[in-house]
C-alpha cells in the first residue's frame, strides 16, 4: 500500500473507533504505571514532611489568606531591599562620587584636557555611570537573590496559582504572574522571562504590560518622594508607615493597571481566549544558598547592570551637553524646560520633570538626579550642587531636598503626580531594546513604549484636575 | 537501594568513571553520540544536565524552567556526547507545544540514548511518561533522580525490580549531590556503543474493537516500510490523526527511523 493510501485508510478507520478510544488507551498506560510503581516502591512510616507541606500550601494558596500573604511577602522583600541597600549604596557613592569624581577632575586638569572634553567625559559620562552603579547595584544585588530564593523554595508557582484566576479573567496567561514579579526587579529581565509563555498572543500581552511592574530603577524615586513629601504631611511617628504604604500603594496600582491593560488588549487588538495552563505545584525545597547567589548575581544582576551602564553613559553626555550649549543667551536645557512647562502643568508636573524624563530614557534611576540638577539651574539657587551646570549630584539631607524642590515650585500634588508618572511612562531604553529583540516587531515595540505614557497622561491629568478643583 | 561509590575518594582510581569524564560545557564540536534528557517537569532534569556538562544552566523550583531546548556536551571514555535537555512534559501525546518538541526530538531527532529522569516520590505519574518514551525508542535509560529527597520522605525504590519491569537500565541518583552520575555515565556509554541491549516494556494495545484496525494498518506499514520500528505505536497515532506522524508517513520519513542515527545531522528535524 502506498503511504498516501495508508493515511487515507487510517482516517476511514478513525470513524469506526469507539468514542472513548483515546481515554481507554490513556487508562491502559496509567494502569501499567500504577502496577509497576506499586511493585517497586515502598513507603516507610508516616510522612511528616508531606503533611507539613500540605498545611503550608493550604495557607499560601488559600482563597482568603493567599493574597494578604503575597502582599506581605512583597512588602517585606521591598523593605529588606530598601533598608539593606542603604549602606552599600552610601559606600559606593562615597568611593565613586565623592572621591572618584574629584580625583578624575584633577587628573583631567593635569592632562590639560580642554574644558569641554573633561566636561563631557568626567562630569557627564563618568558621573552618570557612577550614579547608576551606586544606586542600582546594591538594591539589585539584594532583590534578585531574595527573589531567586523564593523561586527556589517554590513560592513563585504558588503566586502564579493565586493570580491565575485573575489573569484568566482578563484573557491573559497565568504565567504572566511570574514575568510581572520579575519586572519588579527589572522590566528588561521581565520581558525576557515572557519566553515561558507559549502563546504568542499572551506573550505579547505580558511584554506590553510588563512596564506596570515597578522596576528597580523606579523604587528609589518612589521612596524618596514618598518620604520627602507624603511622610512630611503626618506626625513624625507615622511618617515611615505612611511613606511605605504610599510606595506599596503605587506598586499595587501597577498590578491593577497590569490587569486592566491586559484586559483592554485582550478584548481589542489582541483578541482571544486564554490558553490552558497546567501547573504542578512543586514540593517546597530548601534553596541552595551558594548557587542562588551565583546564578542571581551573574545571570541577572550583572547582565542587567551592564546594559544599564551601556545606555546610561551616553545619557550623561547628552545631559552635560544640553546644560552647556547656549542658544541666544540661554542653555538648551532652559529652552526645553520653558517649552514643556505648560504641558507639564496640565498633568500636575512641570517642565523640569518632563525634560528629566526625556534625558533619562536610558535609565530610570537618573531621573531624580537630573530633576535636581535642572531645578537648581532654573531656580538659580546657590549653595546646593555647587559643582556647576550639568553635573549630577546627590543630596543626602532630605530637608535640604524638600527646600530645594519647594523653591522650584513643587507641591504635594507635584510629588503625587510624579509618583504616578514614574509608574506610567515609557520603559527605559534597555527595556525598549529588549522588547524589540524579543518581538522583532516595530509595531509592538511602539505600542509597548507609548501605551504606558498614554495611561500616565490620563491618570496624572485626572488627578491634577480633581486636586485643583477640590483644593480650589 | 543500590549503594553508590563515594566519588570523592575514588577520583584518582582507574576504575572510577569520574576520571574518564570531561565536562565540555557548550564546546560541542562534532559529537559522536547524541543523548536526550526527558522527564516530567520539576524532576531535576536541568540539575542532571548541569552535573554532567559542567554548565550552569539556570535551574529553579519552577516547572517549565527550560525554556528552549538546552544543549551541552561532555566527553567520556574518549567519545564526545551531546546532551539535549528537553522541556519537561507529563506525556508525549503532543497536546502542548512542549510535548510536541520533546516527542518529535525523541522520535525524529533519533538520539543514541534517551535518559528519562523520574521523581521517586511521584513514581506512578512519572512512569506514565517513561512508558510512553519506551514505546518510541529502544535505547532508553531511566534515571530515578531526587533519591535524597525520597530518603527524607521514607520512600525506597527497588531499582533492580524497576529495571526488570521496564526492560531498560535504571540508575538511582541524586544529581544535586552528584550521587549516581558515575553510574549514569557508564550506562549511557554502554548503550551508545551498543555494549548493552534492552527490551523495553511495550504496552499492549488490546482494546477489543480497535485491534483489527491497528492490525490492518500495521500490515500496511510493514509492507510500505519494511525496516520501520514501533509499527503499532505509529498505527495508533495514525488512527488518532496525529498531524506530525501523518506528515512523516506521507514523506516516507517514518521509514528511515530504524536506521542508525548519524552524528548530529538530524538534530534540526525537531524544529524549535
Amino acid at each position: 500500500m502506498e503511504p498516501e493510501q495508508i493515511i487515507k485508510r487510517a482516517s476511514e478507520l478513525r470513524w469506526k473507533l469507539p468514542q472513548d478510544f483515546h481515554d481507554r488507551w490513556v487508562e491502559m498506560v496509567y494502569a501499567d504505571s500504577a502496577r509497576i510503581a506499586s511493585r517497586n516502591m515502598v513507603q516507610q512510616g508516616k510522612v511528616h514532611r508531606l503533611t507539613w507541606e500540605r498545611r503550608l500550601d493550604s495557607l499560601l494558596t488559600n482563597r482568603w489568606t493567599g493574597m494578604p500573604i503575597m502582599v506581605l511577602m512583597l512588602a517585606s522583600v521591598l523593605w529588606i531591599t530598601i533598608i539593606g541597600a542603604n549602606v552599600p549604596s552610601g559606600i559606593l557613592a562615597t568611593v565613586l562620587l565623592d572621591h572618584g569624581h574629584p580625583m578624575l577632575q584633577h587628573l583631567a586638569e593635569l592632562a590639560h584636557l580642554p574644558w569641554w572634553l573633561s566636561g563631557v567625559l568626567v562630569d557627564g559620562l563618568y558621573l552618570t555611570v557612577a550614579w547608576v552603579v551606586s544606586v542600582m547595584l546594591p538594591p539589585m544585588a539584594i532583590f534578585f537573590p531574595l527573589f531567586t530564593l523564593l523561586e527556589d523554595f517554590g513560592y513563585l508557582p504558588r503566586v502564579a496559582f493565586n493570580l491565575d484566576h485573575l489573569f484568566y479573567r482578563v484573557g491573559a496567561h497565568g504565567k504572566q504572574a511570574l514575568t510581572m514579579s520579575m519586572g519588579w526587579g527589572c522590566n528588561a529581565a521581565g520581558v525576557v522571562a515572557t519566553r515561558v509563555i507559549d502563546s504568542p498572543r499572551e506573550r505579547l500581552i505580558a511584554i506590553i504590560t510588563n512596564n506596570f511592574a515597578l522596576c528597580n530603577g523606579r523604587w528609589p524615586t518612589q521612596i524618596l518622594l514618598a518620604t520627602v513629601f507624603l511622610g512630611a504631611l503626618v506626625p513624625p511617628a507615622l511618617a515611615g508607615i505612611v511613606s511605605a504604604a504610599a510606595v506599596l500603594g503605587v506598586a499595587l496600582l501597577g498590578v491593577m493597571l497590569t490587569f486592566f491593560s491586559s484586559w483592554i488588549l485582550s478584548t481589542t487588538v489582541l483578541k482571544g481566549e486564554a490558553s490552558t495552563f497546567t501547573l504542578e505545584l512543586p514540593p517546597f525545597r530548601p534553596p541552595n544558598l551558594f548557587r542562588t547567589l551565583y546564578t542571581s548575581i551573574i545571570d541577572r544582576t550583572l547582565i542587567v547592570l551592564w546594559r544599564a551602564i551601556v545606555f546610561a553613559a551616553p545619557a550623561g553626555v547628552v545631559l552635560w551637553s544640553i546644560c552647556n550649549i547656549q542658544i541666544s543667551g540661554m542653555s538648551l536645557a532652559q529652552w526645553l524646560v520653558n517649552l514643556l512647562d505648560g504641558p507639564g502643568w496640565l498633568i500636575g508636573l512641570n517642565g523640569v520633570i518632563l525634560v528629566a524624563y526625556i534625558v533619562a530614557i536610558p535609565a530610570n534611576e537618573i531621573v531624580i538626579p537630573t530633576v535636581l540638577m535642572l531645578t537648581v539651574m532654573t531656580t538659580g539657587m546657590s549653595g546646593v550642587g555647587e559643582q556647576g551646570a550639568g553635573v549630577m549630584f546627590e543630596t543626602s539631607e532630605n530637608s535640604a531636598l524638600a527646600m530645594l524642590l519647594q523653591a522650584g515650585g513643587w507641591t504635594t500634588l507635584t510629588a503625587t503626580c510624579l509618583m504616578l508618572f514614574s509608574l506610567c511612562h515609557n520603559p527605559c531604553s534597555t527595556t525598549i531594546y529588549t522588547i524589540w529583540k524579543e518581538t522583532k516587531s516595530l509595531k509592538w515595540t511602539l505600542v509597548s513604549t507609548f501605551m504606558p505614557i498614554g495611561f500616565g497622561i490620563v491618570i496624572c491629568g485626572t488627578v491634577a484636575f480633581i486636586w485643583r478643583v477640590v483644593a480650589g | 537501594m543500590m549503594k553508590q561509590p563515594d566519588s570523592g575518594k575514588c577520583k584518582g582510581c582507574a576504575a572510577s568513571s569520574d576520571s574518564k569524564l570531561e565536562k565540555l560545557g557548550v564546546k560541542l564540536g562534532q559529537a559522536d553520540f547524541v543523548v536526550a534528557l526527558a522527564g516530567n517537569p520539576n524532576t531535576g532534569k536541568s540539575t542532571v544536565f548541569n552535573a554532567v556538562t559542567g554548565l550552569r544552566q539556570h535551574t529553579g523550583n519552577w516547572p517549565g524552567k527550560t525554556i528552549a531546548r538546552a544543549e551541552g556536551g561532555f566527553s567520556y571514555n574518549g567519545k564526545k556526547f551531546k546532551l539535549v535537555d528537553l522541556p519537561g512534559t507529563y506525556s508525549l501525546l503532543s497536546a502542548t507545544e512542549d510535548e510536541e518538541v520533546a516527542r518529535n526530538f525523541i522520535l525524529f531527532g533519533r538520539p543514541d540514548v534517551t535518559v528519562v529522569v523520574i521523581d521517586p516520590m511521584r513514581l506512578e505519574r512519572n512512569l506514565n511518561l517513561a512508558l510512553q518514551v519506551l514505546q518510541i525508542t529502544d535505547k532508553a535509560i531511566v534515571c530515578v533522580n531526587l533519591m535524597d529527597e525520597a530518603r527524607a520522605h521514607g520512600v525506597s525504590i527497588d531499582g533492580r525490580g524497576l529495571a526488570r519491569d521496564l526492560g531498560v537500565p535504571v540508575v538511582l541518583a541524586a544529581a544535586r549531590q552528584g550521587e549516581g552520575i558515575d553510574q549514569l555515565l557508564t550506562e549511557i556509554d554502554d548503550m551508545a556503543n551498543g555494549r548493552s541491549s534492552c527490551t523495553p516494556h511495550r504496552l499492549k494495545y488490546d482494546i477489543p474493537t480497535v485491534q483489527e484496525s491497528i492490525e490492518e494498518l500495521v500490515a500496511a506499514l510493514t509492507d510500505a516500510f519494511p525496516t520501520m520500528p514501533h509499527r503499532e505505536w505509529v498505527a495508533l497515532r495514525l488512527l488518532e490523526g496525529d498531524p506530525r506522524i501523518i506528515q512523516a508517513v506521507s514523506t516516507g520519513e517514518i521509514g528511515t527511523l530504524g536506521e542508525d542515527h548519524v552524528a548530529t545531522g538530524t538534530i534540526s528535524a525537531c524544529g524549535n
